[in-house]
């Protein structure tokens, strides 16, 4: 349908040009602030990571060729903060993939009060990060007051253990509050996408006798596998770059600082410039080899859709 | 769709609904309690946050907690003492503004991309998507020092511009998927009749597409509320946004923890409404238009 070519007068050369900048016009204006207040940045980051420029000592700036990078890969700090984003990122995905599935097959199903189940699951997601990052800290994780520890005490007396939850696992605290904000966003994807399943097919199946695991298996699961992976990848994006949550709870202390928390503290606390847009360029680098597979997963949902 | 699905069962029950909810019976009722009690899960921090904060200082540190101890606004209304509005009246701003910025360019951008497509049209579509797939921290820095050479630095403004690139992809992706839906049949009828761009766009397109338009906001609208690493490095005193504000508000020494719930509540209170009121369009917003 998209080739809805107008009649236009073939062959005058310049009133094709002109069609198509008319075509291009209402483009412009999205795709070039887009470049600019988008793209250009980058650029900048770029150049400022091959120079030597710490905002502490403006007079000694200058080329500092690839010193930033090592320097940026030799540092410990770093280098951790790399490993500890990905295993944050990896651990929220799949934990809140696999809960969010089956959260989904349950709400799949018809039962009294769905519509309100369905949107408490959902509030967690509506919580503002910052103010879902601080109820962690303050309401939940508390060791003095925490609702936790409160129930702890509730539940086995006076006596009963009271763990210090963010200094024993910060980890552990900060992966938790992730995963209740971002297994509604995986529930919500997932539910879609059983719901598009033909109901003349599972119909089929369940004439033909087979049964609720056998239809998981070979129908549910592999109509859900591009679900699946569109709810990793866009979870992914999200989180490789979640600032809030490890700000908030742990302030990058305990071995939880990601690569964005260490490249703000880089730049706004230590004023290496040269060394946070060396940080930067690497995470772009990192997030481009992911966004190749997720470019490639929308794009054949997006197939389907057209097809359909 | 999901209203065909959730119709209640039985009441005109068409006999082959009939041998399902025989199948179904106990283990189907327990499978309905078990969804009540995960729902209830995730909703009590949520709802722990609210309670909590509408109890006074003391009764919300006690441990265990004291579910019995007399409610009160107390919380709420040292929040709104310590004069949050320019911060609110920043955060909707920002969002309010840049969201109506998006919707108009990306109802253009959406127009040659599904409409009268450009050539290529799917690569400028997939440009958009790559830009929304890098780290946006890594572009913190120059947009910082940028802002500082034309001082813009703690300036709204430059929050309504950087929220704008920032939601404007997403927008351009729905937008596109739901002009895609707009019959072409009517649009050559249109161009029959001699309408032009402005007119095909208020007559034909925009009711059709304006559930469409009404989603894409709603995700605009939650996406620029919640954003704080950039306000939080290119705000201060005067442009400081509503998360901004939620940070420092528990630097204060002694019991905090109710007025901290009241704020988190307050602060949260639009983009709940908002998602509540729109729980359908969320999924599409999220998936950049991809799932329907």
């Amino acid at each position: 349908m998209t080739t809805v070519s107008l009649p236009a007068p073939a062959g005058v050369r310049p009133r094709r040009a002109a069609g198509r900048w008319a075509r291009r016009g209402p483009l412009l204006p999205a795709l070039l602030f887009t470049i600019v207040v988008t793209q250009l940045p980058f650029l900048a980051t770029l150049v400022i990571s091959f120079t030597d420029w710490n905002a502490l000592y403006p007079d000694r700036r200058g080329f500092a060729a690839f010193g930033n990078y090592t320097a940026v890969l030799g540092d410990p700090q770093l280098r951790s903060s790399i490993l500890t984003t990905v295993v944050l990122t990896v651990s929220v995905v799949l934990v809140s993939l696999v809960l969010g599935l089956a959260i989904a097959l349950l709400l799949d199903r018809r039962f009294h009060g769905r519509a309100i189940v369905r949107t408490m699951l959902i509030a967690p997601f509506l919580v503002v990060p910052v103010a879902a990052a601080l109820l962690w800290k303050h309401a939940l994780y508390n060791p003095e007051y925490g609702l936790f520890n409160g129930i702890l005490t509730g539940v086995f007396g006076q006596g009963a253990a009271q763990p210090d939850w963010i200094s024993d696992a910060p980890m552990f605290s900060v992966v938790s509050s992730l995963v209740w904000q971002w297994t509604p966003f995986m529930m919500l994807i997932l539910l879609a996408g059983l719901q598009s399943r033909s109901p003349e097919v599972l119909e089929a199946a369940r004439v033909d006798g087979a049964g609720a695991f056998a239809v998981f298996r070979h129908i549910t699961l592999p109509h859900l596998r591009q679900y699946l992976e569109l709810g990793a990848l866009l979870g992914c994006i999200y989180i490789v770059q979640n600032f809030d949550a490890v700000f908030t709870i742990t302030a990058g202390g305990l071995g939880t600082a990601n690569l964005p928390y260490t490249i703000y503290q880089t730049f706004y606390q230590a004023h290496d410039y040269g060394r946070a847009s060396a940080a930067g360029v690497i995470v772009v680098i990192g997030s481009m080899i992911v966004a190749t597979f997720a470019l490639r997963v929308v794009s054949s949902l997006l197939k389907q859709e057209a097809d359909r | 769709m999901t209203q065909t699905l959730s119709a209640p069962a039985g009441t005109t029950a068409p006999p082959p609904a009939r041998p399902r909810k025989v199948r179904r019976g106990r283990g189907g009722a327990i499978l309905g309690v078990v969804a009540w009690i995960v729902g209830i899960a995730f909703f009590f921090p949520v709802a722990w946050m609210v309670f909590t904060s509408l109890h006074s200082e003391q009764a919300a540190a006690t441990n265990p907690p004291d579910l019995t101890a007399p409610l009160t606004t107390d919380g709420y209304r040292e929040f709104f003492a310590t004069n949050p509005w320019p911060y609110l009246i920043n955060s909707a701003t920002a969002s309010i503004v840049s969201t109506a910025l998006v919707v108009v360019l990306a109802l253009f951008a959406g127009y040659a991309l599904a409409i009268r497509p450009v050539r290529k049209w799917s690569d400028v579509l997939f440009f958009f998507l790559t830009t929304k797939m890098l780290p946006a921290v890594a572009g913190l820095l120059p947009v910082y020092l940028i802002a500082q050479h034309i001082g813009l630095l703690d300036n709204i403004w430059l929050m309504v511009i950087l929220y704008t690139a920032m939601n404007l992809p997403i927008a351009v992706w729905m937008m596109h998927s739901f002009l895609a839906e707009v019959p072409v049949a009517i649009l050559e009828a249109a161009a029959l009749d001699g309408a032009r761009l402005p007119t095909v766009m208020r007559r034909v397109i925009l009711p059709i597409a304006s559930p469409g338009i009404a989603a894409t906001a709603l995700i605009c609208f939650i996406f620029a509320w919640n954003e704080m690493l950039f306000a939080r490095v290119l705000t201060g005193v005067v442009a400081g946004t509503a998360p901004v504000f939620l940070t420092s508000f528990v630097t204060t020494q002694g019991l905090f923890l109710a007025k901290v719930c009241a704020a988190a509540t307050a602060i949260s209170i639009p983009v709940l409404v908002a998602g509540f009121a729109a729980q359908n369009k969320l999924v599409q917003g999220l998936s950049l238009g991809a799932v329907k």
